[in-house]
């Protein structure tokens, strides 16, 4: 075994147990954000963002640990699927969450939403008022 | 049933794609897998139709690479930022809706730069109004007009990025007419 591939092999070791350990620390921040935001808005930045960065540092450490660059595609595919995922689930709860009031007000500095949401439940009562349909309706 | 036809030049990106995945779950990008794949490509994309996405034709490589190790970058440091608001500030953070409205009117654009808004920590899309593109976005730690101007200026640069590698022509001569301006 010549020395060079050694000073490699440890290289390559050392940056992904680096890559490693910050991404299950980003798992644990997705973790203590949960406990510790308030509303489920906030709750969602937590629960689904730091995770994209975890997940590209955890894959990356397979990748450099496997040695072989077949590898490679399988995990870009992996991480480009949860880019294409994971914004469209966050967008679906937290509009949910907005929807059934599932936020706190008075945590919002502004919310440029609400008077549109206002807005469009009274162009929708005003021709057939179809009650209970409208979500401002209170 | 009716169904729009497709050239096969609209559904190229596709198929390309559809076989890259093949290949890459297979880790096996031989001829003989990829021409299988390419079949399977095809009359997968003939038997579950879809409405094709109408790119705008131009993709600019050279752009693409900053704007992705830039993302990269914001994603890094947006990552952090909310580590550190989770640990410090938890229950006490104020949030802010704030409405941003797009240059592009383009479905692609808007969705591509409400994914790239989403995937940045920090900001989330809550509601896309179609007929202005609007997009409604919740910030975390957005306490004042300041931080809501901030967060404003920041999607519009992510959708003038956005519009620099892949904005069809006109958009990029409006975006160059009033940064110029």
């Amino acid at each position: 075994m010549n020395p060079d591939a050694n000073v490699v092999d440890t290289v390559i070791d050392a940056v992904s147990a680096v890559f490693m350990i910050v991404g299950a620390v980003m798992s644990l921040a997705a973790a203590i954000g949960l406990l510790r935001f308030p509303d489920l808005m906030s709750r969602m930045h937590a629960a689904t963002k730091p995770q994209v960065l975890g997940l590209f540092l955890l894959l990356a450490a397979v990748g450099l640990q496997l040695r072989t660059w077949w590898v490679w595609p399988v995990l870009l595919l992996a991480w480009i699927f949860q880019l294409l995922t994971v914004p469209v689930s966050a967008h679906m709860v937290g509009r949910a969450g907005y929807r059934t009031k599932h936020l706190h007000r008075e945590l919002l500095s502004t919310d440029e939403l609400e008077a549109v949401v206002l807005k469009a439940a009274e162009a929708a009562k005003a021709p057939a008022s179809d009650g209970g349909r409208s979500p401002a309706a209170e | 049933m009716s169904r729009k036809r497709i050239s096969l030049r609209q559904e190229l990106p596709l198929l390309v794609w559809l076989v890259i995945v093949w290949g890459a779950l297979w880790q096996d990008f031989s001829p003989g897998n990829l021409l299988f794949g390419a079949l399977l490509a095809a009359v997968v994309a003939r038997l579950f139709y879809l409405p094709p996405v109408e790119l705008s034709g131009r993709f600019s490589v050279l752009r693409a690479i900053p704007f992705a190790v830039q993302f990269l970058g914001r994603v890094v440091a947006a990552s952090f930022q909310v580590f550190y608001l989770a640990v410090v500030r938890g229950p006490k953070v104020t949030n802010a809706v704030v409405a941003v409205p797009l240059r592009s009117h383009s479905d692609l654009m808007v969705t591509a730069t409400g994914h790239v808004i989403s995937l940045i920590p920090g900001s989330l899309v809550v509601e896309v109004d179609r007929s202005t593109s609007t997009l409604y976005i919740h910030g975390l730690n957005v306490r004042n007009a300041d931080d809501v101007l901030k967060l404003r200026k920041e999607v519009r640069d992510t959708e003038a990025g956005l519009i620099r590698v892949m904005g069809t022509k006109e958009e990029l001569a409006a975006l160059n007419l009033e940064v110029g301006a």
